[in-house]
């Protein structure tokens, strides 16, 4: 059997940010799948992060991953309320309609 | 430990504290008493700012010296400045709530640590905190549509520009072992110890922060915000956040990374030239004013970026003038902007402009002094700002850079310019409503900085020469 290692954990977190990065990039249908994107960039990093600390034997990549957990949360709250005012004026959270200022 | 290292920003997060419970407790209105309230915190914490006590906080977390108190104060100036416009304009707007302030002050923390970050850990917090506020402030007037369409815009794209930070700094921690700023630069004395992982982060790093600096290609974000944003949200987008983030960018850049100059000074260059010439070529066919402003500060962050890619204290030195003299410019121009109101209604396209040299002379010579200067004619503080960044690029033999900026500034001259022909030479239109007081003395003490900075340079200079030799060593 073939062990786990960093690069494999690096491997994974680089697919799921390029993944986000994609979601938000080629996305035309809904804000709600934007914001999921977000998050999975954020997590592709935590993933990083503990698998770094792992490594190096080093605690601080553990408690940066434990206030990105933290941020990303409040990141989600503040995210989904700047959706529902978009929502309550605009009537919808298609992508394509988010056009009113351009140039 | 030290913790008394960071008592302007405790005291800043008390009082901000402090003053949401009042504003939450007091049955009654209390916005114009939360604003004085968030005025005299900034005031305090400009004042504990001032008291100099250098040095590692929090096991180098956290560090306090002549850069970080510069940039500082200067947060704390545009902050203010953009707290008191905001008064008046959210009154008539009908959207004068007590959080703007508090929300402009927990901002303004974040800000603040942003530019005393001792490691990355603390770097993304300030970020984060800063950028949390403004995601809100963005978004404030909630009725409007234009106004949440910019707070999506600005979350969406501030989200994956943080993402990506964020991924660079985890590639900085995996490759060098540590995220504090001193210890990576003790390590990279030996530029050849840097592997590939590490040069990656540091490329995502660049990233993150041209993002926050609104540089190009990061700038999309830039002219949508600042056009549907509330226009005091606006100004405050604009003096703020930029000096904090590009006080992240050199403290990054100048101190952990100084050595591996090679490697990203040509990115900085790209970057800085391709801000200076979309940021001239753009702003031409805008017809909305905030959106032109948004182009020209993307051109002014490109020229402020001139500084950072000449790689030494001298354009450090440039960079921070920079930012000063562009820091009460644009809050002088938006206090102007602010001023264009028609029968209650806020009026924001070029055009409403005619006539204002006869409607209202005194606004008129303040906007066409902040014109002269964003354009970089001689005696207006612009001209030093610009003449301190190109001395710095000639002399680490940046002639290119140098000469690029001469021509965008040329070109930029002719959108500032216009404006002031259309103030002075168009058929009158409508009277403005009358001023507030508070704009118009913001207005008239930027207006006097701006024009009279050429008598008394050496304060503003010989400060920003010793926050400029902390870097760069």
């Amino acid at each position: 059997m073939m062990a786990v290692g960093l690069g494999h954990f690096l491997a994974v977190s680089a697919i799921l940010l390029v993944l986000g990065i994609f979601g938000i990039f080629l996305n035309r249908k809904n804000v709600i799948v934007i914001l999921m994107s977000i998050e999975l960039i954020l997590l592709a990093v935590n993933i990083n992060f503990v698998a770094f600390s792992a490594a190096l034997n080093d605690m601080a990549g553990q408690i940066m991953a434990m206030l990105v957990l933290t941020v990303a949360a409040a990141e989600a709250a503040i995210g989904l309320a700047i959706v529902v005012i978009y929502f309550r004026n605009r009537g919808s959270i298609q992508v394509e309609d988010v056009n009113l200022m351009k140039g | 430990m030290n913790w008394t290292l960071a008592l302007p920003e405790i005291v800043l997060s008390v009082i901000g504290l402090a003053i949401l419970v009042f504003g939450v407790l007091r049955k009654q209105d209390s916005t114009l008493a939360c604003t004085m309230f968030t005025i005299g915190g900034f005031l305090i914490a400009g004042l504990l700012v001032l008291t100099r006590t250098y040095g590692y906080g929090f096991h180098g977390q956290f560090v306090k010296d002549a850069f970080s108190s510069f940039n500082q104060i200067l947060i704390l100036s545009g902050a203010a400045l953009a707290t008191i416009l905001a008064l008046d304009w959210n009154k008539s707007e009908g959207i004068a709530r007590f959080e703007f302030p508090v929300l402009m002050l927990f901002s303004t923390v974040g800000m603040m640590i942003m530019a005393s970050a001792g490691s990355l850990m603390t770097l993304y917090l300030g970020l984060e905190l800063q950028s949390l506020a403004l995601y809100v402030l963005a978004g404030f007037a909630r009725d409007n549509l234009r106004s949440s369409e910019a707070a999506l815009k600005y979350f969406v794209l501030s989200g994956l520009a943080s993402g990506l930070l964020l991924y660079g700094i985890s590639l900085i921690y995996g490759f060098s072992g540590t995220m504090d700023l001193a210890a990576l630069h003790d390590l990279l004395v030996q530029p050849l110890s840097a592997s590939p992982g590490l040069v990656v982060g540091i490329v995502f790093v660049l990233v993150g922060l041209a993002f926050k600096v609104s540089a190009v290609p990061f700038h999309m974000w830039t002219p949508d915000v600042y056009e549907g944003a509330p226009t005091p949200v606006t100004v405050f987008f604009a003096t703020a956040p930029k000096v904090a983030a590009m006080s992240l960018l050199l403290r990054v850049m100048g101190t952990s990374f100084a050595s591996l100059v090679g490697a990203w000074q040509v990115l900085v260059i790209i970057v800085s030239i391709a801000s200076m010439v979309l940021g001239a070529f753009a702003a031409i066919g805008q017809t909305n004013i905030k959106r032109l402003m948004a182009y020209s500060s993307i051109g002014h962050m490109g020229y402020a970026l001139i500084g950072l890619s000449v790689g030494n204290a001298a354009g450090v030195r440039g960079t921070l003038l920079y930012m000063v003299i562009y820091v009460f410019m644009t809050a002088g121009t938006f206090g102007c902007i602010l001023a264009m109101r028609r029968k209650g209604r806020a009026v924001e396209q070029i055009s409403d402009l005619a006539g204002l040299g006869s409607n209202d002379p005194a606004l008129a010579l303040a906007l066409a002094v902040f014109m002269f200067s964003l354009a970089g004619i001689p005696l207006m503080s612009g001209f030093f700002a610009k003449l301190y960044i190109f001395l710095a690029a000639v002399q680490g033999g940046l002639w290119t850079l140098a000469i690029i900026g001469v021509l965008t500034s040329v070109v930029g001259a002719f959108y500032y310019i216009r404006i002031i022909k259309v103030m002075y030479f168009d058929a009158p239109a409508e009277r403005f409503d009358p001023r507030p007081l508070p704009l118009t003395f913001v207005v008239a003490g930027t207006g006097l900085f701006t024009t009279f900075f050429f008598l008394f340079p050496a304060p503003v200079v010989s400060a920003a020469q010793a926050a400029a030799g902390v870097l760069f060593r």
